[in-house]
C-alpha cells in the first residue's frame, strides 16, 4: 500500500521591534540574563500589559506579504499553562481573532508550481529561556519573555519534505523582504514545528499526526520529515497504529525520538485578555502599512526574467535574500550587464561569502564597484581572468576597480602593434609549432596563445591575440 | 474637636494655612490608630516611620507648591502595591512581599502631598464580603465590634469610620468598596471602569476591578477621586476622558433630577428596615426636587451567577502567577517542579481563594466553557442592555447598597455564595462598568445603612452632586461610632 504524506507547518518568527510586545523593556539579544526585563515581564502583582503598536504593524505587514486578510478587529487572548519560563502562567496570544488569516504562498518543486495555504498569522509573546544545569537546577532567564512573535500556521497542504523545504525557503525570503524579522534559525528568530501524518492514497480523512520539534535548520526539517514519514510508514505497513505524540528530531542520528504522548488535547482555557482592549484596524492603517511593503521575491523574480532576460534559475537564487537582490538591482542600475552581474554575484561573490561566512554588508564591496568591474570587462579593458584578480582585491579592500587595474598594471593589451611585435618574436622562436599547426595539429595554436599570454602576464586581449596570431601564421 | 475627627478638606485648609503641620497631623493620626487598632484591627501594617519621615519632608516644602492633599493621611488597601512597603493582599502567599514599584494611584497621591499611613486589611485577594478571609485575622466594625465591617475593603472602611484616617483607597470588583462603606456608615465610590488606573492594583477580575475612594463625607470623596483619576499609559483600559474637579459638582441643586428605582432593589430578600430607610431617603431627594420612578430590570436575577462565573474565571487566570518561583511564598516541601507548584499554592492560598480558583478553572475548562463562561458573557451583555435602557431616561439609579446591615462575626462563615440578595445590588455596577456610590442613609439597631446611587458612564459628577445634596439635607454623616468617642 502506498501512503500520501500530509504535513502542516507551524512557524514562529520573532519580530525585530525595539521593545517587547507588552512591556517597555528592550527586545534584544545578548544581554546578561534577566537584564532586559520590566516588572511586567516578571508578572509582578498589579502589572498590566501595554501593547506595542509597532509589533501590530509588523504582524500586519507579514500577514499582507503572505497574502492574508488583515482582521478589521483583532483581540488578544490568554493561553494558560504552568511553566517556569511563563511567569504569568498564561501567554498573551491570539485565539479567535488573529491579525491575519486565509493567506497562501506559491512554491515550486521540480518545475511544478503549487500554492500552500496559510490558515492564520497571529501575534503572541515569546517565553523566557530555561537553562538546565548539571546539579539538577534550572535557571530562568526572562530576557526573551515578551519578545514579539508571529506564529504562522499552514493548512495541511504540504505533501513532501521537498515541499516543506521550498515553503520555508520562500517564507523566509518573504518575511525577510518585509523587514519585520531577521528570520535566522541559528539565532532562534525563525522556528518551525511540523505536524506529520500519512493516509492511503485516495482516502479523504487524515491519519493520526505526530508533532515534530527541534528542527533547527531547513535541511534538518527536510530530513526529519522524511525520516518521520518512513517511521510511520513502517508502523502502518506492519499493521500498527500511530500514536498522537510529540517527537524530537535528533540531529546526530537524523531520527525522530519520542518526547511525550499527547493525551487529550491540552486545555489552555483561552479567554479574551480583559487588560487589552480590542484593536480596530482601519482601512487607512492597512493601506499605509501596505505601502511600506517592498517588492517581494516573486515579483522581483518575474521582473528579472521578463525585463532583464535572466534565466529562471538566476532569478530564483538572486531573490532568495533581499540583500543579494537589492545588491543586484543596484549593480544593474549602475550600468552593469545583468547577466554578467548575476554571474558574478552567484559565482565569485557567493563563493567568497560562503568561504568567509560573511554577508554582503560585511564586505567593502559596493554595487557601484561591481558594476565598474563588469564594465571593465565588457569594454575590453581587462579580461575575465584578470577581473578575478581585481575582484580578490576589491572584495577584501574595496576601492575603484579601474584604479586597482592601473595600480597593478593589469590593463589589457589591445594595441595591435604591440601584440604583433610580441607574436612575431614568439613565432620566430617556435617554428616547430608553426609546422605542427600546418600539419593539422590545432593544439599548437593553444600553445602559442599561452606563450603570448605568458609574455604579457595574461594581459593580452585574448580574441585579438587569436586573430593576430592566425594572420601572422598565414604569412609564413 | 481633635485633628483626627476632621475631614480631609478641613485638614487641608489648616495645613495650607500653616495652622498645623503635616507632622502634627501624622502624629495625631498614629496616636488614634494606636488607640483603636486593638479593637478594630483595620491595618495590616502601620507605616509609622515612613509616614513620620514623609511628614517632616512635606513640612519643608514651600507653601506655593503644596498639592491638593498636602499633609493629609490616607490608608491604602493592601492589594494596591506600594514601593518598598509590604503589599500582602492579606494572604500568606504574599506575607513578605515588598514591591519594587508604586501603583499609579499611589504615585498620584504622593504627587498631591498625601501621606500613606499604612496598609489596610481586607479579604484575601479581595475575595469575600466580611474581611474574615484575611490571613492576618479579621477587622471589626467600629460601630459594634461583634460585627464585621463588610468586605473585601473592610479595613479601608473601618479605618475611616473609626476616625483613624479621613481617607482610604479600596478596590471594588463586586461591591467591595460600597458594601463595607454601607456597613461602616461612610461614603464609598466605585468610579467608572477606566476612570482610575488599575496599574499596581493586584488583579482579582480584570474586567470588573476598579480602585475606589472612601471617606466620611462626599466632598472628601470627590476631592480624592479628582486627585487619583485619569488616563495612564501603563493601563490600556484607563480612559482618556478628561477628569473634572469633582468637588465643583457639589452645588446642592438637584431640581429636575430623574431618579430610577428598580423594583427588585426594594423587593424580596432586602430587609424591610433597609427598604424603609431607602424609601425615606427617596422622599428626601424628592423634597429636593428630584423625580423618582420605579423601573424594571428584566435580567437582574442573573447578575450574581454571571458575576461569579466571570470573576472566578478571571481570578483563576490572574492568580496563576503566584507560583512561588519569582516572589512570594515558596513551599519547603517540594522535590520537583510539579510539587513546588502544587504545594506552594496549597499552602499559600486560603480556602475562599482556592474555592474560586477551582470554580473559575472549571468554568473555563473545555467541557464547560460554552455553558458557563460564554453564557455568562452573554448575560453580562443583557444586563448591560437593561441598564442602558434605564439610563436613556434617567440620570441616576437608586437602591440600597446592601440588603442587610453588617453581619455578625462568623455568621456567614466567609461564604460569599449566600449573599445573593446583596450581589443583586452590588455587582451590576461592575458588570456594566458604571460608577456607583454608597452614602449613609440611616441606622438599624445602631448599625449603619447605605444608599447606593449608580450613574452614567463617566458621570461621577452627578453621583457626587446628588449624594452631597442628600448628605447636606440629613444628619447621618455627623454620627460617629462609639469607638471614636472612646466609649
Amino acid at each position: 500500500m502506498n501512503f500520501e504524506t500530509i504535513v502542516g507547518l507551524e512557524i514562529h518568527v520573532e519580530l525585530k521591534t525595539d521593545t517587547k510586545i507588552m512591556s517597555p523593556a528592550p527586545a534584544h539579544f545578548g544581554a546578561e540574563p534577566n537584564k532586559n526585563i520590566h516588572v511586567t515581564d516578571i508578572a509582578y502583582p498589579g502589572v498590566l500589559p501595554t501593547l506595542n503598536k509597532k509589533a501590530v504593524e509588523f504582524g500586519m505587514k507579514a500577514s499582507m506579504a503572505l497574502n492574508c486578510d488583515v482582521a478589521p478587529i483583532m483581540n488578544f487572548d490568554r493561553k494558560h499553562y504552568f511553566y517556569p519560563d511563563n511567569p504569568k502562567a498564561y501567554q498573551i496570544s491570539q485565539d479567535k481573532r488573529p491579525v491575519g488569516a486565509n493567506g497562501w504562498i506559491e512554491i515550486e518543486v521540480d518545475g511544478k508550481k503549487k500554492k500552500i495555504r496559510i490558515e492564520r498569522v497571529h501575534l503572541e509573546e515569546d517565553a523566557g529561556k530555561l537553562t538546565h544545569t548539571e546539579n539538577g537546577y534550572s535557571l530562568v532567564d526572562l530576557n526573551r519573555q515578551g519578545t514579539p512573535l508571529i506564529e504562522i500556521v499552514t493548512e495541511a497542504d504540504v505533501r513532501s519534505p521537498e515541499e516543506a523545504y521550498a515553503f520555508l525557503e520562500k517564507l523566509k525570503a518573504i518575511i525577510q523582504y518585509t523587514g519585520v524579522s531577521d528570520v535566522r534559525m541559528e539565532e532562534g528568530s525563525l522556528r518551525c514545528d511540523a505536524n506529520i501524518s500519512l493516509r492511503p492514497f485516495g482516502q479523504e480523512e487524515f491519519g493520526t499526526k505526530t508533532e515534530l520539534k527541534n528542527l533547527n535548520s531547513f535541511n534538518f526539517i527536510r530530513r526529519g520529515i522524511a525520516n518521520e514519514v518512513a517511521r510511520q510508514e513502517k508502523i502502518l505497513l506492519s499493521g500498527g497504529i500511530i500514536q498522537q505524540e510529540t517527537r524530537r528530531y535528533d540531529e546526530a542520528t537524523g531520527d525522530t525520538v519520542l518526547m511525550r504522548i499527547k493525551g487529550s488535547a491540552n486545555d489552555y482555557r483561552f479567554i479574551n485578555d480583559p487588560d487589552l482592549p480590542e484593536v480596530h484596524i482601519e482601512q487607512e492603517w492597512i493601506d499605509r502599512v501596505r505601502k511600506e511593503i517592498p517588492e517581494l521575491p516573486d515579483a522581483r523574480k518575474a521582473r528579472y526574467v521578463s525585463e532583464l532576460d535572466l534565466p529562471e534559475y538566476d532569478a530564483h537564487v538572486l531573490t532568495l535574500t533581499k540583500e543579494m537582490s537589492d545588491f543586484f538591482d543596484a549593480t544593474v542600475k549602475a550600468g552593469a550587464d545583468p547577466k554578467l552581474a548575476s554571474n558574478w554575484l552567484m559565482g565569485d561573490v557567493s563563493a567568497y561569502l560562503n568561504a568567509e561566512s560573511k554577508e554582503l554588508h560585511d564586505t567593502p564591496l559596493t554595487p557601484e564597484n561591481l558594476a565598474q568591474l563588469v564594465k571593465l570587462i565588457t569594454d575590453g579593458t581587462i579580461s575575465s581572468k584578470i577581473a578575478k584578480k581585481v575582484f580578490t582585491d576589491l572584495v577584501k579592500k574595496g576601492g575603484n576597480p579601474a584604479d586597482i587595474v592601473k595600480e597593478k598594471g593589469l590593463v589589457q593589451i589591445s594595441d595591435e602593434g604591440t601584440l604583433r611585435t610580441i607574436i612575431t618574436e614568439i613565432l620566430d622562436n617556435n617554428e616547430q609549432s608553426i609546422e605542427d599547426f600546418k600539419n593539422g595539429k590545432d593544439r599548437a595554436v593553444g600553445f602559442l596563445v599561452g606563450q603570448v599570454m605568458k609574455a604579457t602576464k595574461g594581459q593580452a586581449n585574448p580574441p585579438l591575440v587569436n586573430k593576430l596570431l592566425m594572420e601572422e601564421i598565414k604569412k609564413r | 474637636m481633635t485633628l483626627t475627627s476632621k475631614t480631609a478638606t478641613e485638614l487641608q485648609a489648616l495645613l495650607q494655612k500653616g495652622e498645623v503641620t503635616a507632622k502634627e497631623v501624622t502624629e495625631a493620626t498614629l496616636q488614634t490608630i494606636e488607640q483603636h487598632e486593638e479593637k478594630i484591627h483595620a491595618f495590616i501594617h502601620v507605616a509609622k516611620e515612613e509616614a513620620t519621615k514623609r511628614a517632616e519632608q512635606l513640612d519643608q516644602e514651600a507653601a506655593n507648591t503644596r498639592g491638593r492633599l498636602f499633609g493629609v493621611p490616607i490608608g491604602i488597601k493592601d492589594n494596591i502595591v506600594t514601593k518598598d512597603m509590604k503589599t500582602t493582599c492579606a494572604s500568606k502567599m504574599l506575607e513578605d512581599f515588598v514591591p519594587v514599584y508604586n501603583a499609579t494611584a499611589i504615585d498620584k497621591l504622593e504627587a498631591a502631598g498625601a501621606i500613606n499611613i499604612g496598609k489596610l486589611n481586607m479579604d484575601e485577594f479581595a475575595m469575600g464580603s466580611t474581611s474574615e478571609t484575611s490571613f492576618f485575622g479579621n477587622t471589626l466594625n467600629p460601630w459594634n465590634t461583634d460585627y464585621v465591617p463588610g468586605g473585601s475593603s473592610g479595613g479601608s472602611a473601618a479605618a475611616v469610620a473609626a476616625g483613624e484616617v479621613p481617607l482610604s483607597l479600596g478596590s471594588d470588583t463586586g461591591g467591595s468598596v460600597r458594601q463595607p462603606a454601607a456597613f461602616c456608615g461612610i461614603v464609598g465610590m466605585k468610579p467608572t471602569y477606566g476612570r482610575i488606573s488599575r496599574f499596581g492594583l493586584t488583579a482579582f477580575a480584570s474586567s470588573l476591578d476598579q480602585i475606589g475612594t472612601m471617606s466620611r463625607t462626599v466632598e472628601d470623596n470627590a476631592l480624592l477621586l479628582s486627585v487619583i483619576a485619569g488616563e495612564d499609559d501603563n493601563d490600556s483600559s484607563s480612559s482618556a476622558k478628561e477628569v473634572p474637579d469633582f468637588t465643583a459638582a457639589l452645588t446642592g441643586d438637584i431640581k429636575g433630577l430623574k431618579v430610577a428605582v428598580p423594583k427588585p432593589y426594594l423587593g424580596e430578600g432586602v430587609d424591610t428596615e433597609i427598604v424603609a430607610a431607602v424609601r425615606e431617603a427617596i422622599s428626601v431627594l424628592e423634597s429636593l426636587g428630584a423625580v423618582c420612578e420605579e423601573v424594571e430590570l428584566p435580567h437582574i436575577q442573573y447578575a450574581p451567577t454571571t458575576y461569579y462565573v466571570i470573576s472566578s474565571s478571571e481570578a483563576q487566570s490572574n492568580l496563576s502567577r503566584f507560583d512561588g518561583l519569582r516572589y512570594g511564598y515558596h513551599t519547603e516541601n517540594a522535590e520537583n517542579l510539579e510539587q513546588a507548584y502544587f504545594r506552594t499554592r496549597q499552602e499559600g492560598f486560603g480556602n475562599e481563594v482556592k474555592k474560586r480558583i477551582i470554580f473559575g478553572t472549571y468554568a473555563m475548562s473545555a467541557d464547560h466553557h460554552e455553558d458557563l463562561y460564554v453564557r455568562a458573557q452573554k448575560t453580562r451583555t443583557l444586563i448591560a442592555q437593561d441598564f442602558d435602557a434605564v439610563f436613556e431616561k434617567y440620570d441616576v439609579v437608586i437602591g440600597p447598597t446592601a440588603a442587610t446591615t453588617a453581619f455578625k462575626l462568623g455568621e456567614t462563615g466567609g461564604d460569599q455564595l449566600v449573599h445573593y440578595a446583596n450581589d443583586v445590588l452590588a455587582v451590576p455596577a461592575n458588570l456594566t462598568g458604571r460608577p456607583a456610590l454608597s452614602v449613609p442613609c440611616g441606622f438599624v439597631n445602631e448599625l449603619p445603612v447605605g444608599m447606593q446611587l449608580m450613574g452614567k458612564h463617566f458621570d461621577e459628577e452627578t453621583l457626587y452632586k446628588v449624594a452631597h445634596a442628600y448628605e447636606q439635607a440629613t444628619d447621618f454623616h455627623k454620627r460617629t461610632p462609639s469607638i471614636q468617642e472612646g466609649k
